[in-house]
């Protein structure tokens, strides 16, 4: 199925009042974040897309595709909904080893040149985690990086599915601007459930939620990009100080005023 | 008078798949009476009868099989149902035995399996799965994507007839397809009859025997070398 937009009508609140946003339409191509505190509804929201909602979840939003109503068969087979969902409790269960699970995915999705599927897949799975996969491990042996790696990489690269659904990937200690610059190759829709200023700044709109309902959409201004860059390098500078603990190095005033010397927030002596 | 068999390993979602499905029967103006069938303990005919009003009854198959006991009971339970002017009656088996299933010509069988399960247990699970008209896959949340579909197409690979719905029951999501289908299945028709072949039914270990070896058994007995064949008058 072509995919070209999908349209959420806005249903209640936690306190059944009326959305604010009475109708939001998400179009082929856009990364959005989904913003607000915990507990505030952006988990339901992503449920609700990944269901097709149809007035008959909890919030009576209605979710369409290409502007009509998407027709029952999309959700009875997974291997044929155009939407990927990867939540914080997905996980892979099956101990099967990496090279051939991903290969029997590959069979059931009909992918042609299963071989070179399997390693792009491993590939794109590889520049978004610290350590390498390796194909002969068992999938239940993966970290939880790996892991998160994994289940983006086959969603993008074998499930080619047209919409992917994340939620908290910045929870799942992957790359994560990596990331974003190998999801912007790709065409599709790509929405964040997030509490990272990096990921919703990188995107191209942002919805609040709150007490259930969605607040409001925010497009990302030229501005806030710019400011993305700061938050970009302040990420960095925390990164760098984790990757010297991991090595088992001790951290000093000296070495901190040194990193934030070259990311040019202080002049240099 | 529509009757419904449930079956499924146990914790593997077949309660609340009945509750979601009883919620939604109760508003389209139908009657369902709920029957469950277990060992040793349940509490599902409190829970029903308190959250939705409709009879409800168990039965403790105790030392028979739950699946023996099943083609003992179920006639007279479909009276019963009749009896309080239910037109549908809900069946919830004890659901653990691989080797039966519980369904009943002119009736609808479901199989409620977790996704969390394994991606082989659709290949385990034998006349449980194989005999059933909806396989309903739960706890579909909790995990990925592709065993999502892997798992379906090992249910498929297993019994290609059989209509695959998967849901996320505690969110509700799945169970209307369910229910139309649960509308759409024809009306109990006499006389009622075992979908299956059961196993041995009468074996002397089903009845309590517990000595160990072959020699203690009458019925249809195998030992260790060799066939099995028949010990006894």
């Amino acid at each position: 199925m072509e995919i070209e937009s999908i349209t959420i009508h806005g249903g209640r609140g936690k306190d059944g009042t009326a959305e604010p946003v009475s109708e939001v339409t998400l179009r082929m191509g856009d990364i959005v974040s989904i913003v607000g505190p915990t507990g505030c509804g952006k988990t339901t929201l992503i449920n609700d897309i990944e269901l097709y909602a149809q007035l008959n979840t909890p919030s009576c939003r209605r979710v369409l595709i290409n502007g009509e109503r998407p027709p029952e068969e999309l959700s009875w087979d997974p291997s044929r909904n155009p939407i990927a969902l990867i939540s914080q409790h997905t996980n892979f269960l099956s101990d099967m080893p990496v090279a051939q699970f991903l290969a029997t995915h590959a069979a059931i999705r009909q992918s042609a040149d299963r071989d070179h599927i399997v390693e792009r897949t491993v590939s794109f799975a590889n520049q978004l985690t610290g350590e390498p996969l390796i194909l002969t491990n068992p999938m239940t042996e993966l970290s939880g990086g790996q892991t998160r790696a994994l289940l983006i990489a086959d969603a993008v690269v074998i499930g080619n599915s047209p919409v992917i659904l994340l939620d908290e990937l910045e929870n799942a200690g992957i790359h994560r601007t990596k990331a974003l610059d190998l999801l912007r190759g790709y065409r599709k829709v790509f929405i964040f459930v997030t509490h990272d200023p990096r990921i919703a700044l990188l995107s191209d709109y942002r919805i609040v939620m709150k007490q259930g309902a969605m607040q409001r959409v925010i497009m990302t201004e030229r501005e806030e990009r710019l400011v993305a860059e700061d938050i970009k390098k302040i990420d960095d500078l925390l990164l760098s100080l984790r990757q010297r603990i991991r090595e088992g190095d001790r951290l000093s005033e000296e070495v901190v005023r040194e990193h934030l010397q070259n990311l040019g927030y202080m002049p240099a002596a | 008078m529509k009757a419904v068999i449930c079956a499924g390993p146990p914790t593997s979602g077949k309660t609340t798949i009945l509750k979601q499905v009883t919620k939604r029967l109760l508003r389209n103006g139908h009657r369902p009476a709920y029957l469950k069938i277990d060992v040793q303990y349940a509490d599902e005919d409190t829970l029903f009868a308190d959250e939705f009003g409709i009879p409800t009854r168990k039965v403790y198959s105790g030392e028979l099989c739950p699946d023996h006991c099943n083609v003992m009971v179920l006639g007279e339970a479909v009276e019963w149902a009749m009896e309080n002017d239910c037109d549908f009656l809900l069946v919830e088996t004890a659901g653990l035995c691989l080797r039966c299933s519980p369904y009943i010509e002119g009736s609808l069988g479901l199989v409620v399996i977790e996704a969390t399960s394994g991606m082989n247990l659709p290949r385990k699970i034998g006349p449980m799965l194989s005999l059933a008209d909806v396989a309903i896959v739960t706890k579909i949340d909790l995990v990925s994507q592709a065993e999502r579909e892997v798992f379906r197409a090992r249910i498929l690979e297993a019994v290609p007839t059989v209509r695959v719905i998967e849901t996320d029951a505690l969110y509700g999501i799945g169970v209307d397809p369910l229910v139309s289908r649960l509308i759409a299945s024809p009306d109990v028709a006499y006389p009622l009859y075992l979908r299956g072949n059961p196993p041995v039914g009468t074996c002397t270990i089903c009845v309590g025997k517990k000595e160990i070896g072959w020699k203690q058994h009458f019925g249809v007995v195998r030992p260790l070398e060799g066939d099995m064949f028949y010990r006894g008058e």
